[in-house]
């Protein structure tokens, strides 16, 4: 099924001026429905994840039907649907890193803190995540914490960073 | 799983290169990838133009510049007039910083790199500007001869002359399978479409341990674009998209950038060079998917769907991206057409060896001592690669493999590392070429443990569309998993073998097709390894916790 492009524009979900943002994206984009992955980008910027009722927006926005917007909101590991904690560790498990002991690191920060990848601490502190390859081999093992890269690490060092946020 | 990609480097102002009035006698070249960048070189770039400025050094230029290669020794500053390279000259380490400044002042101070072998073994090709310009002001580029390629083919050359240069260049896809260029190109331009044709740039570089799409994304994002606008020339299309992976936000925003200065100066757009001809680039922003580096996944993420591929023929030169001919080309192969009609197919075709013909980026990485990256003729030997430019491996470590194509390629053991780095060589060997990533393997690595590894990764990034890639790549990391952890019998091994051939033989698209390559290639050099696991119960590299024998069969986890 396909939404006629003429259907009125739908309605932010929420009071929040932060919407704003995402409009003038798909204004930019001139509505169209293949400009999905664009919108979901702009969305998870300004918002950090994608819940229901922003999907169900989008859907209505571009003519989509929600089906395919679940559908491209799951199917691409760069989309989180949960809040994200209020720090991120990223671990990179690329071939290098992993033959460098990355595989140490995430057990270490699950014996210590209890999440695996994808989780967040209960506190909501600190979310752990992992990325297939951040280029940086040459500093295998390296670990991105907060958006700063720390490579050549050791399970103790991101230990002791971590412990220190 | 969730993913994340390398940070965004925080919001400052951003200082201008420093560039002298007058005539310039030496210039500081700050290495300002994405390697040396996570070392703060920003942070080196701003101390530079102080230093500079304080010792009223007026004919010295600080600028800002893409990959120069060595990582392993980052942040980099080259100098280029006097030959020289300064390595870890690290943000606060005044020593570094005011050795670079007394060099540039006419001293021999600072700690230099020596250039040989790592830079004298290398053609630089596809990375000749990298390093060289700054990739955020397109008037390096143009002072360094850019646009002017374009220039020659749209206002000399009819599209057919370029087609035929291309062609007789004997360049094949850098981006894995090899496929000759010149023929794609031709394909495209054969088909007819008064609905228009577009020409796709392949940025999805997700090989883990591969990153040289991205060093020439992020150093030199005019060369590509005038790569693109060159082969829409040649087959006819007007518009072109880039589409580069969200991990990659630098890349992304050097090449935006690309996009509008090129646009403003006319060197894209509508009517280039005064000619009817015109061409214009969209970026397309993946979002975290391997398959979409397959060129029919591409097209429909491309189009705002689900990154899954369809069954080919009709290939994307007939029908690709909404349904029109569509060109398709790797980062590194649009790279180079510039140089190819710059200079000429029979200059290029005069580097590399027998069928695989010009240079070809890899990412040195692993147990080697210059990580970073080079570009070398096609033809040179994996020794010469690994030991010579590479500078063999750190703390004398022994040499076990080489692992080449990501998860679709395959480890090259000891044996082999006389073997001409070539696409035949390579596939005969039981890998491929791939994008370029060269991860060096020592004697800690347990080979059956990375096969695990990429079987993972596979598995992970199956789409799922397919059966076999679906269902055949869980099962042998099934399989794999209890080889190293100690539990599989022979039988197992067994079938792990045939699954292999069937998931090689039956899965839709490169992804399933070469998912097997890893484990194949692993048990066809280091099955030792394997037996080790399976008869012994001992992992010969130390790497994998076996599981004691009495609680597995108290278990059931393994047959009596």
């Amino acid at each position: 099924m396909t939404v006629a492009a003429a259907a009125p524009p739908a309605s932010p979900p929420r009071d929040d001026k932060r919407w704003r943002q995402v409009d003038v994206r798909i204004r930019r984009l001139g509505a169209r429905p293949d400009a999905l992955i664009e919108v979901l980008h702009t969305v998870q910027e300004v918002f950090g994840y994608l819940d229901d009722d922003a999907l169900s927006y989008v859907s209505e926005a571009l003519g989509v039907p929600p089906s395919r917007v679940l559908g491209v909101a799951t199917f691409y590991s760069h989309f989180v649907r949960k809040p994200q904690g209020e720090h991120t560790c990223v671990v990179c498990m690329g071939t290098a890193c992993y033959i460098n002991g990355a595989g140490a690191i995430l057990s270490r920060i699950h014996d210590t803190l209890g999440i695996d990848a994808g989780g967040t601490t209960p506190d909501g502190q600190i979310s752990l995540l992992r990325a297939r390859c951040l280029g940086a081999c040459s500093m295998a093992p390296a670990v991105v914490i907060d958006d700063e890269v720390h490579g050549r690490l050791s399970p103790d060092g991101v230990q002791q960073m971590l412990e220190a946020l | 799983m969730t993913e994340a990609g390398t940070p965004t480097p925080a919001r400052r102002r951003r200082q201008e290169s420093l560039i002298p009035a007058g005539p310039v006698r030496a210039s500081a070249h700050v290495c300002m990838a994405a390697g040396c960048l996570s070392m703060q070189a920003d942070t080196v770039f701003d101390s530079l133009c102080e230093r500079v400025t304080a010792r009223g050094l007026t004919d010295v230029a600080v600028k800002r510049v893409g990959c120069l290669g060595l990582c392993a020794a980052g942040p980099l500053v080259a100098v280029p007039e006097m030959g020289r390279m300064y390595d870890h000259v690290a943000a606060g380490d005044d020593a570094a910083l005011d050795g670079v400044v007394d060099g540039l002042a006419g001293g021999e101070g600072g700690r230099q790199t020596a250039t040989d072998p790592f830079f004298s073994h290398q053609v630089k090709v596809v990375l000749e500007h990298c390093g060289q310009i700054d990739p955020e002001r397109v008037e390096d580029y143009v002072a360094v001869g850019g646009y002017e390629s374009l220039t020659k083919a749209v206002t000399t050359m009819t599209p057919a002359e370029v087609l035929g240069e291309v062609s007789r260049s004997g360049i094949r896809g850098r981006g894995g399978a090899g496929y000759p260029t010149g023929l794609k190109w031709t394909t495209v331009a054969k088909t007819d479409s008064p609905q228009g044709k577009y020409v796709v740039c392949n940025g999805d570089e997700g090989d883990p341990g591969a990153f040289m799409d991205r060093s020439v994304l992020e150093s030199s994002p005019q060369q590509v674009l005038e790569g693109m606008a060159i082969a829409g020339y040649a087959v006819g299309a007007n518009h072109g998209y880039v589409y580069v992976r969200a991990e990659y936000p630098l890349a992304v925003k050097r090449l935006t950038t690309a996009i509008r200065q090129a646009e403003h100066a006319g060197l894209l757009g509508p009517r280039i060079a005064d000619t009817s001809f015109g061409f214009d680039v969209e970026i397309r922003i993946g979002a975290g998917a391997f398959v979409c580096g397959e060129e029919t996944a591409l097209i429909a993420s491309i189009e705002g769907g689900r990154g899954t591929p369809r069954p080919r023929p009709p290939y994307p030169a007939a029908s690709g991206l909404w349904g029109k001919p569509t060109l398709i080309n790797n980062v590194e192969t649009l790279a180079s057409i510039p140089a190819i009609i710059g200079r000429g197919a029979e200059w290029y075709s005069a580097i590399g060896s027998g069928k695989s013909l010009g240079t070809k980026v890899f990412a040195l990485a692993g147990s080697v001592v210059n990580t970073g990256l080079i570009e070398v003729p096609l033809g040179l030997t994996l020794r010469e690669i690994v030991f010579d430019i590479g500078g063999g491996l750190p703390g004398g470590g022994k040499f076990k493999a080489v692992q080449t194509g990501g998860p679709s390629g395959g480890c090259m053991p000891e044996s082999l590392l006389d073997m001409s780095v070539d696409y035949e060589s390579l596939a005969q060997a039981g890998s491929i070429m791939g994008s370029g990533g060269m991860i060096v393997m020592d004697d800690g690595t347990c080979m059956v443990d990375v096969a695990k590894f990429f079987m993972d990764f596979c598995r992970e990034e199956s789409c799922g569309k397919c059966v076999p890639c679906r269902v055949g790549t869980t099962q042998m990391y099934h399989l794999l998993d209890r080889i190293t952890r100690g539990l599989a019998s022979r039988d197992e091994l067994g079938e792990l073998e045939s699954l292999a051939g069937m998931v090689r033989d039956t899965s839709l698209c490169g992804l399933g097709q070469g998912s097997p390559n890893p484990v194949v290639s692993t048990l066809r050099y280091f099955r030792d390894e394997y037996m080790a696991h399976i008869d012994d119960h001992v992992c010969p590299a130390g790497v994998c916790k076996m599981e004691p024998r009495e609680a597995a069969l108290a278990a059931g986890e393994v047959a009596p």
